[in-house]
């Protein structure tokens, strides 16, 4: 049902939609993703309130295209229902629009995806990194990342 | 210069403070940038990261089953529900359901976190508004749970005890005793914990009205657990979204209504007994599985019989009940099969064919060697648990390798962190430590 309203609301920007072990997914073109938020959480029907977890994956590995994806967890609390939206972001433009004026958590998850993905977000009112200090070199979680690289601690420059 | 004079001349700003990282009640490493007006909070950043250890980058390096030992380490205080968690995702991807009493077991062992997760909120956040009694006896009983999580573990923390498809090993004889009399022994702690501190004029007036957080802000920042349930919303993953066989238990969800400090605290002490209540239905409905094993004939250590075998004296082994060392008890086929699911795939040999036939060793070697290991099929599962703190998520995405391709935790005290400046704003700065103390933020969680 829920799959079947987005697809009816969005036509060809929902690319594809499948269940998966009982969670649904939804992949969608990432320029109608705040819209999408939008209406995911206002309409009375589907009522996602709840922004549970956002994050992304590299795929550098399976050589996909778009290389990354940016995964969003909605839960609803009235209806006691999840779905995943999952839009790719491609390395020639590393931007996607921010979920900060819909669901103020999103301003650390995003920053987290920032931090360790290199994925910008636009109209992010404060996009610094968050785990990782800001003299850090690189986007960690990314696949071409060594595991085993290490850096200096620098300290601030003053 | 007269004195009106001088008057004019001083300037207010504001001054900053770096609470943190290393200060006696930002627990783990954490540093709260306040902005401070005399004693009112004006603003309030937080920076977070000093204990990042990156997990999800370790976990894409190592194996399933070595990524187990990893989850040990995000909440700390609760490590037995971040195994669940994980183990419960792999299990999604497999599509494999565990054993009955495997589920039992995980839940009582889930369960006994919950309530030595919230000992240790409560315990260490009365401590830091001086109620030091209430800490020691909080941390007595948190001793007795401990004790019986060491007797099926082995370990006290780092206990790596339930994983995909089962749980290490079954519980030993004297655990349900022991328990009974661990949670006999919780609730006096907390009948003299609610004496010392519910009505406690200090505590009520330290805790009450302070840290509020609204239920619509609460939600927007998609807060979950105890401080959601403080705010008057019965989220709860148990009740929700049930996994595992929590459906099958009565227990009630507690809930506040003006999502302060005091609530939190309420919600945290309430919650426990409803813990309590549901190991003890755990205990009465567990089913035996084949646990009745016959001990008769002698009983040697599995070490000893490799010894032996090594040596040539094989005569009579297959007779024999082998009897195995601590960490290892329950691992024989009489006790491993009713823990474990029937899944080839994923779940170790029982110890007696690992050590006595050539088939069994060989699967272990499969399961345990690097790049080889179990290997789900591929695709991607969000499994969600109620944790100590709200709703811990594992995103696990496997792309049909020995390896997770990705493991993304969704740490529930990331986003009471977030929202955390909302609470602290206006607020006295002494009232800082009240609030962030409720928070009962981990940081191996919050930074993984």
């Amino acid at each position: 049902m829920i799959l079947e309203k987005i697809k009816e609301k969005f036509l060809d920007d929902v690319y594809e939609t499948f269940e998966f072990r009982g969670d649904l997914v939804a992949v969608v073109n990432k320029d109608i993703v705040r819209e999408l938020a939008q209406y995911l959480k206002t309409d009375p029907v589907l009522d996602f309130n709840i922004l549970m977890d956002l994050t992304a994956v590299d795929y550098l590995w399976q050589e996909r295209k778009p290389r990354f994806d940016v995964v969003y967890h909605l839960y609803s609390l009235s209806q006691n229902h999840r779905v995943r939206i999952k839009a790719g972001v491609d390395e020639k433009d590393l931007t996607i629009d921010s979920l900060v004026s819909i669901w103020p958590v999103a301003d650390w998850f995003e920053r987290e995806v920032w931090d360790m993905f290199g994925i910008k977000f636009k109209g992010h009112p404060n996009l610094k990194r968050i785990l990782m200090y800001e003299e850090f070199k690189g986007h960690p979680l990314r696949k071409d990342y060594p595991y085993n690289k290490r850096q200096p601690l620098v300290g601030p420059q003053n | 210069m007269t004195t009106a004079a001088a008057s004019q001349k001083i300037r207010r700003h504001t001054m900053m403070l770096n609470m943190g990282p290393s200060h006696p009640a930002m627990h783990g490493i954490i540093r709260i940038i306040l902005g401070l007006d005399g004693e009112r909070v004006e603003s309030a950043d937080i920076a977070i990261g000093y204990l990042h250890r990156a997990f999800e980058k370790s976990a894409e390096q190592s194996g399933y089953l070595q990524v187990i030992p990893y989850t040990d380490r995000l909440n700390y205080v609760s490590p037995l529900i971040n195994n669940m968690g994980y183990s419960m995702a792999v299990e999604k991807l497999f599509g494999m359901k565990p054993t009955e009493r495997c589920e039992y077991i995980r839940v009582i062992m889930s369960e006994l976190s919950r309530i030595s997760d919230h000992l240790t909120c409560i315990g260490a956040s009365a401590m830091e508004l001086g109620a030091f009694t209430a800490f020691l006896y909080m941390m007595k009983a948190r001793e007795y749970l401990y004790q019986g999580i060491e007797m099926v573990t082995g370990a006290r923390l780092t206990i790596s005890y339930i994983r995909p498809g089962g749980v290490k090993a079954d519980l030993p004889p004297e655990f349900e005793p022991h328990i009974q009399k661990a949670i006999a022994e919780t609730r006096n702690v907390l009948k003299e914990c609610h004496q010392l501190l519910t009505r406690n004029r200090i505590f009520v007036d330290r805790l009450k009205e302070v840290g509020v957080i609204s239920k619509e802000d609460a939600l927007a920042y998609g807060i979950t657990g105890p401080f959601l349930r403080s705010t008057g919303i019965d989220y709860d993953v148990r009740k929700n979204c049930p996994y595992s066989v929590y459906d099958r238990f009565n227990f009630d969800i507690p809930v506040g209504s003006t999502g302060d400090n005091y609530d939190r605290y309420l919600c945290r002490m309430e919650e426990m007994e409803q813990s309590m209540r549901i190991v003890e239905q755990a205990f009465r409905d567990i089913p035996e599985g084949n646990l009745m094993v016959d001990t008769e004939g002698r009983e040697i250590p599995a070490a000893m019989m490799v010894d032996l075998a090594k040596m040539g004296e094989t005569e009579g082994f297959v007779e024999l009940d082998v009897n195995l060392d601590p960490t290892l008890s329950g691992g024989t086929r009489q006790y491993f099969n009713s823990v474990e699911a029937d899944e080839k795939r994923a779940v170790l040999p029982p110890k007696e064919d690992t050590y006595g036939n050539i088939e069994g060793l060989m699967q272990h070697f499969k399961l345990i060697m690097f790049g080889h290991g179990i290997q789900p099929p591929a695709g991607e599962v969000y499994q969600a648990v109620e944790g100590g703190n709200g709703e811990l998520g594992f995103f696990v995405v496997s792309d049909g390798t020995g390896r997770p391709y990705r493991v993304r935790v969704r740490p529930p005290c990331f986003p009471i962190m977030a929202a955390l400046p909302l609470m602290l704003k206006g607020g006295y700065l002494a009232d800082v430590v009240a609030t962030f103390g409720s928070v009962n933020m981990i940081g191996g969680e919050l930074d993984r």
